[in-house]
């Protein structure tokens, strides 16, 4: 199963890339599309914040991972860098997994 | 040919380093997801987007079906399609050197790249290719020492890689988040995902999210 994911991730991900560089400029010139597909990414990256931080399974499950997840809203908020933000909220889940 | 632009090597670089947090964040979550060292350094290689490939093993953590950390990648991943479409007219080469080129496209190579455009064509070509292959060799670098840590480390909970892998993502998303109506967008994803959570199978909130995308997105604002 994780072969699978790898290899059709990298097949798609990759044909997905080698098709912008080919196809007609006015292929995708479409307003609607365009529009959609800057909100794709702030959707997905959102929902996965959510799927990753809050739930286990099919539940949602307040436990460590969230504190550290607003540790990292906070850093974020005070424009820390990037590497500063996930290892505030590694450190941060950490204590509390362990404290528990 | 002219000299390199210095402050468009510099651009390059600090883009290219920075990256490489992402790398050992990746090649850890990626070992904690099940993959092996060896799968995850070629994700790095061949998928080489960093959101794309952050939610597939993401997806599968989770618990969730392979179409659905397939489809979630894929999805994420279209944006690279736009970026090239952007690109190809800039850089203008053919054959082996145009796939080469595409495979670099991600955001970074693509904002590096549009942001040299003041200074001139040289210097948009130079900032894409600098990106580009900076990014590809720190990515991968990193994620090879990130997966053989994290093989070391043992139980993802107690060195709270499992906080730190929604913190990427929240890293991910907040720059996008310009203006009030893209984080109107963002708060509705979060909230659509936990309500639809216990009704799906895991790993398949995620790419439903989408939908909250196609209906924002479909009235011109």
């Amino acid at each position: 199963m994780r072969w699978l994911v790898l290899i059709a991730t990298s097949a798609l991900c990759l044909g997905i890339k080698i098709f912008g560089h080919y196809v007609p400029q006015r292929w995708l010139t479409n307003d609607r599309l365009q529009r959609i597909n800057a909100l794709i990414p702030i959707a997905l990256l959102s929902a996965l914040v959510v799927a990753e931080g809050v739930v286990q399974k099919t539940h949602v499950v307040l436990d460590h991972r969230l504190a550290g997840l607003a540790v990292a809203l906070v850093a974020l908020m005070a424009k820390a860098p990037f590497p500063v933000v996930v290892v505030a909220a590694a450190v941060t889940s950490a204590l509390v997994y362990h404290l528990h | 040919m002219a000299p390199l632009p210095r402050t468009t090597v510099r651009d390059a670089l600090s883009v290219s380093l920075t990256v490489g947090a992402y790398g050992v964040a990746f090649g850890a979550a990626s070992v904690a997801a099940g993959f092996s060292v060896l799968q995850s350094c070629l994700f790095s290689l061949f998928t080489f987007t960093g959101a794309s490939q952050f939610a597939a093993i993401g997806v599968v953590a989770s618990g969730g079906p392979a179409a659905g950390a397939i489809a979630t990648a894929a999805m994420l991943g279209t944006r690279n399609a736009l970026y090239g479409i952007q690109m190809a007219p800039l850089l203008r080469v053919r054959g082996l050197k145009r796939v080469a080129s595409a495979h670099l496209t991600i955001d970074e190579s693509t904002g590096v790249a549009l942001s040299q455009v003041p200074r001139g064509a040289e210097a948009v070509r130079v900032g894409f290719w600098l990106t580009g292959v900076g990014v590809f060799v720190f990515w991968n670098l990193f994620t090879l020492l990130g997966a053989l840590g994290a093989k070391a480390l043992g139980n993802p909970a107690s060195w709270g890689l499992d906080a730190a892998v929604p913190a990427v993502f929240l890293g991910l998303v907040w720059p996008r988040l310009e203006n009030t109506f893209l984080r109107v967008v963002a708060a509705t994803s979060m909230v659509f995902a936990i309500v639809i959570t216990p009704w799906l199978p895991a790993g398949l909130p995620i790419i439903a999210t989408a939908f909250v995308a196609i209906v924002l997105g479909w009235r011109a604002r």
